[in-house]
């Protein structure tokens, strides 16, 4: 548990100087994801330690969106004066966007392979 | 006696014990519903803690930098829960590398849409060039968007709310846009959602199967990357494009 949460951090820490010493759009911790899912294609597979850690992180990942989450008592106010355009926006825009990007994955996903083919 | 009450507020209320202890029970009461309601998506479990706290903010008039003082720490764990996201990744690559010429395509359509439509339907309905802007970046992670927002003229801390707000809609809607369209399969459920509603969408993929997590945790990272590259260069040519 304390030695994968190590290797968490540590890929973090890497992530986050890397985004910065080389000036990269993307946060600290998604490059981090991204050299620790390399290490994973050259090792095999993760520990099982690292496996059940990751698991007990993820299984809460809403839990941690709740602080930023409840930042929205500063903007009463200013979603209250464009509440129209931005709550129809948001509405709109989020379903359209899952149902474009759910369609299309589906359409081309029956072109290349057949779908009810297992792994 | 109520002198002492008072003392024990005050004490309270400067340490981040509280914050950090009402964001997990808030988070408690809110996951036991959820579970009673059999996981139903309109309890989302992250919609009904903020509003269980937000409500004790405001009853109590606790500035939101007082709470975020003992908040922090569960909010610092989205960093290495991010990176974490790279196991169950890496559990589901073959089915990934399977699907790699599909999700590609679907990734700059749905990237496209999201930014473009919450622009077209804002802009239709009056809304200021400054929400526009803080608009366009909202169905990605929350600093990627911050920054893009800034890049663009928008304003960071309204994008961090708008942020919130979608990954919340996207979880509590998709399952009922899925079933309109009868679209079945996992992995294109946890894409599609992971594209539009980012680490809250793929919070809710994760308690479907850990196939949907696994395929909304690549989107919501893709998606993240697409939209820090592409959207300050697409976006002034909407703008100029529509002004003529």
């Amino acid at each position: 548990m304390l030695q994968a949460l190590t290797i968490l951090l540590v890929y973090q820490l890497v992530g986050e100087v890397a985004a910065r010493a080389l000036g990269l759009p993307v946060p600290g911790p998604v490059i981090g994801m991204a050299l620790l899912f390399l290490t994973l294609m050259l090792r095999g597979g993760p520990t099982e330690s690292l496996r059940h850690t990751a698991g007990t992180l993820l299984q809460h990942l809403s839990l941690l969106f709740v602080p930023a989450g409840t930042g929205i008592v500063l903007y009463g106010t200013r979603l209250a004066d464009e509440w129209l355009p931005l709550t129809a926006a948001l509405i709109g825009s989020t379903f359209l966007t899952i149902a474009v990007t759910a369609l299309l994955l589906k359409a081309l996903g029956r072109r290349s392979r057949h779908p009810e083919t297992p792994q | 006696m109520s002198g002492d009450l008072s003392e024990i507020w005050v004490y309270l209320s400067t340490t981040p014990l509280l914050g950090l202890t009402l964001t997990l029970i808030a988070y408690q009461a809110a996951f036991w519903i959820y579970k009673r309601l059999d996981f139903h998506p309109l309890a989302n479990p992250v919609l009904l803690a903020v509003a269980m706290l937000a409500g004790v903010l405001l009853l109590t008039g606790t500035p939101y930098a007082t709470y975020f003082d003992g908040a922090q720490f569960v909010h610092f764990l989205l960093g290495p829960a991010t990176v974490a996201l790279a196991i169950p990744l890496h559990a589901q690559w073959p089915k990934l590398k399977a699907m790699a010429g599909p999700l590609t395509l679907s990734l700059f359509a749905g990237s496209l849409t999201a930014a473009l439509s919450a622009y077209a339907i804002g802009a239709a309905l009056g809304a200021s060039r400054e929400s526009l802007m803080s608009l366009a970046p909202k169905s990605v992670t929350t600093p990627i968007a911050m920054g893009v927002a800034e890049r663009l003229g928008g304003l960071p801390s309204l994008t961090a709310v708008l942020v919130i707000i979608t990954g919340i809609l996207g979880a509590v809607g998709a399952r009922y846009i899925y079933q309109w369209l009868r679209i079945e399969d996992h992995a294109v459920r946890g894409f599609a959602i992971g594209i539009a509603s980012h680490g809250i969408g793929t919070a809710r993929a994760f308690q479907v199967s850990e196939q949907a997590g696994a395929f909304a945790a690549l989107a919501m990272g893709l998606n993240g990357l697409v939209t820090a590259l592409s959207l300050p260069w697409i976006m002034p040519w909407v703008e100029a494009l529509l002004k003529r």
